[in-house]
């Protein structure tokens, strides 16, 4: 089933983080199965890595609590080997680490180097952009990486039943356009013509680290807007390129953007007013940051939407 | 080992009636008493909200219940078989009011996905909008959606009324079985697909017909019916109304003509 949620202050800033998680644990029953953040913060000149050093699920030999240290270290010796200057590190969990550093090279090289390091995920890489996402429910995850009291612009998150793929990190929500930064996605549906997307996209060179169709989506879009197209026109072009069923969120650096499949198949609920927008799979995520009764409407098949911050 | 935990929190299986309904008197235009009810559901979860309505109208007899902030919350005001009627000042979420049989509601916000599955009689009134597969199975009564619905509306409707002042979305009248739909705005494509019988008025334009739905003539009873049923809820009549019918080509698979069934489906 699954439950897709996003939020963008249009004309300012909020505790995007607080907010999101309201919104995903009120939809906990559509996917207890992992919950995931992408969060916007305020723009600056040096990157964001959050990078994933192993999975929950994995079996904790006695090396391992060392092993971790040793892989964190190691991205860090790579990060200066490719000229990148540190300026602060973070672990929430002995197998997350978020990095922020400045550097002015190539995303790509510096994402593989690192995913090079073994068991190793970048879940994000951008300017703004941090991507969150563990098992069990949104609160859970949201209390664990202290995202309460994140500010921000936009954001859209994901509770997850796993119907095609692993209950693991890799299979969760939101996807990073790897390696295009700042660019992510959320999903509910399932995609039909996958395995020849992926194919498509593998040849020009990208990589995918799980088995979920989603996974697709948000690479799909980067490289139609690196090839120069805006995101709407990306947006409406996937209408016609994408097979299944399918309401996504794409967040950029500074656009939230939804999709509806031809079949208006997958739920979203939409509320507009003039400095914030709120979309959900269910009203009552809408509700859970809105406590009024309010005007809401769900969007018709093939409809395309996109808001700037 | 009793379970009274469910990891994702929906079974409640000890849960009771809060009883927090204020209950007064009020006198009825025939001049005797009617007994009303309200009670504030902001803090009950679904299920105390049900045994709340369910204790009024059931154990207490009350015929006037009125529900504020509903929060569009899930599967309220379901299964009720009695006649009574019931105000929902919000909005709801999915499954709201199915399998009714009997009940007058008015809801003063929108509804999301499935509202009045299965309802056998009574009436249903939505002041905004309301979300996909409205209406699904409906058996009886009438269901007043006053602004938009989303797609699928009244998919395997078997009797009664749906109404739509706005739009509709797209398979509006899938494979309705009996009954008839009143959309006074726009509907998307693929109307009345694989329809049985039944009747679907449209008030604005049609963006496609669906599989083996045929225009009919609009005839002097339609009008007569469209005027009565828009007439009881105060809806505004468009300029002009097409009616959309069976063609009766999926009605029977015929060995004998194989090539026209080709083209039918």
């Amino acid at each position: 089933m699954c439950g897709i949620a996003g939020i963008i202050h249009t004309g300012g800033t909020g505790d995007i983080g607080s907010e999101l998680t309201r919104m995903l644990q009120s939809m906990k029953h559509r996917g207890p199965d992992s919950s995931g953040f992408a969060l916007y913060g305020p723009t600056s000149d040096m990157l964001v890595m959050r990078i994933k050093l192993a999975d929950p699920n994995d079996a904790r030999d006695f090396g391992w609590a060392d092993r971790m240290e040793r892989h964190r270290n190691e991205i860090e010796s790579r990060l200066a080997k490719l000229g990148a200057v540190i300026d602060a590190v973070h672990g929430d969990q002995e197998y997350s680490y978020r990095v922020r550093f400045s550097y002015n090279g190539e995303l790509k090289p510096l994402a593989d180097y690192v995913e090079d390091v073994p068991g190793c995920e970048v879940l994000s890489l951008g300017h703004s952009l941090e991507i969150v996402k563990d098992l069990s429910d949104a609160a859970s995850v949201a209390e664990r990486y202290q995202l309460n009291g994140f500010t921000g612009t936009h954001a859209i998150g994901h509770v997850r039943m796993a119907t095609e793929s692993d209950v693991d990190i890799s299979g969760a929500h939101p996807y990073w356009a790897y390696p295009f930064a700042d660019i992510a996605v959320v999903h509910n549906g399932q995609l039909t013509n996958y395995h020849m997307w992926r194919r498509r996209l593998e040849r020009l060179g990208h990589r995918f680290q799980s088995a979920c169709d989603s996974e697709i989506i948000a690479v799909y879009l980067a490289q139609k807007m690196a090839d120069g197209l805006t995101l709407e026109t990306a947006m409406k072009q996937s209408l016609d390129e994408l097979d299944g069923v399918f309401t996504y969120l794409v967040v950029t650096a500074d656009a939230l953007g939804m999709a509806k499949d031809e079949m208006a198949a997958k739920p979203l609920v939409l509320y507009e007013s003039d400095d914030l927008v709120a979309l959900a799979s269910e009203e009552v995520a809408i509700r859970a940051v809105i406590g009024r009764e309010i005007d809401t409407h769900d969007p018709y098949e093939r409809e395309v939407l996109v808001w700037h911050r | 080992m009793k379970i009274s935990y469910d990891a994702r929190g929906l079974a409640e299986p000890e849960a009771q009636a809060p009883r927090v309904a204020t209950i007064e008197e009020h006198t009825a235009a025939d001049g005797g008493t009617v007994l009303r009810a309200t009670f504030d559901a902001a803090g009950l979860s679904t299920r105390q909200i049900n045994l709340e309505l369910r204790r009024l109208v059931y154990d207490e007899g009350i015929t006037d219940v009125t529900i504020r902030n509903p929060g569009a919350k899930h599967s309220i005001a379901v299964g009720i078989l009695a006649r009574c009627a019931i105000t929902i000042d919000g909005s709801l979420g999915y499954f709201g009011c199915g399998l009714i049989d009997g009940p007058e509601i008015r809801i003063r916000g929108r509804v999301g996905w499935s509202v009045a599955e299965n309802m056998m009689s009574g009436v249903i009134v939505i002041d905004k909008n309301a979300g996909s597969l409205a209406g699904a199975a409906l058996r009886g009564g009438d269901l007043v959606i006053r602004r938009d619905v989303g797609a699928r509306t009244g998919i395997d409707q078997k009797g009664g009324t749906i109404l739509v002042g706005g739009d509709a979305g797209m398979m509006t009248g899938f494979m309705l079985q009996r009954g008839r739909q009143i959309i006074c705005g726009n509907v998307g494509g693929g109307l009345g697909d694989s329809m049985y019988d039944g009747a679907i008025y449209v008030g604005g334009k049609v963006a496609s017909l669906g599989v083996d739905c045929v225009e009919a003539e609009l005839t002097r009873s339609d009008d007569e019916f469209l005027d009565r049923k828009l007439g009881i809820y105060e809806m505004k009549r468009p300029a002009a109304f097409r009616k959309f019918v069976c063609g009766r080509k999926l009605w029977n698979y015929d060995n004998l003509e194989p090539a026209e069934r080709k083209l039918v489906l």
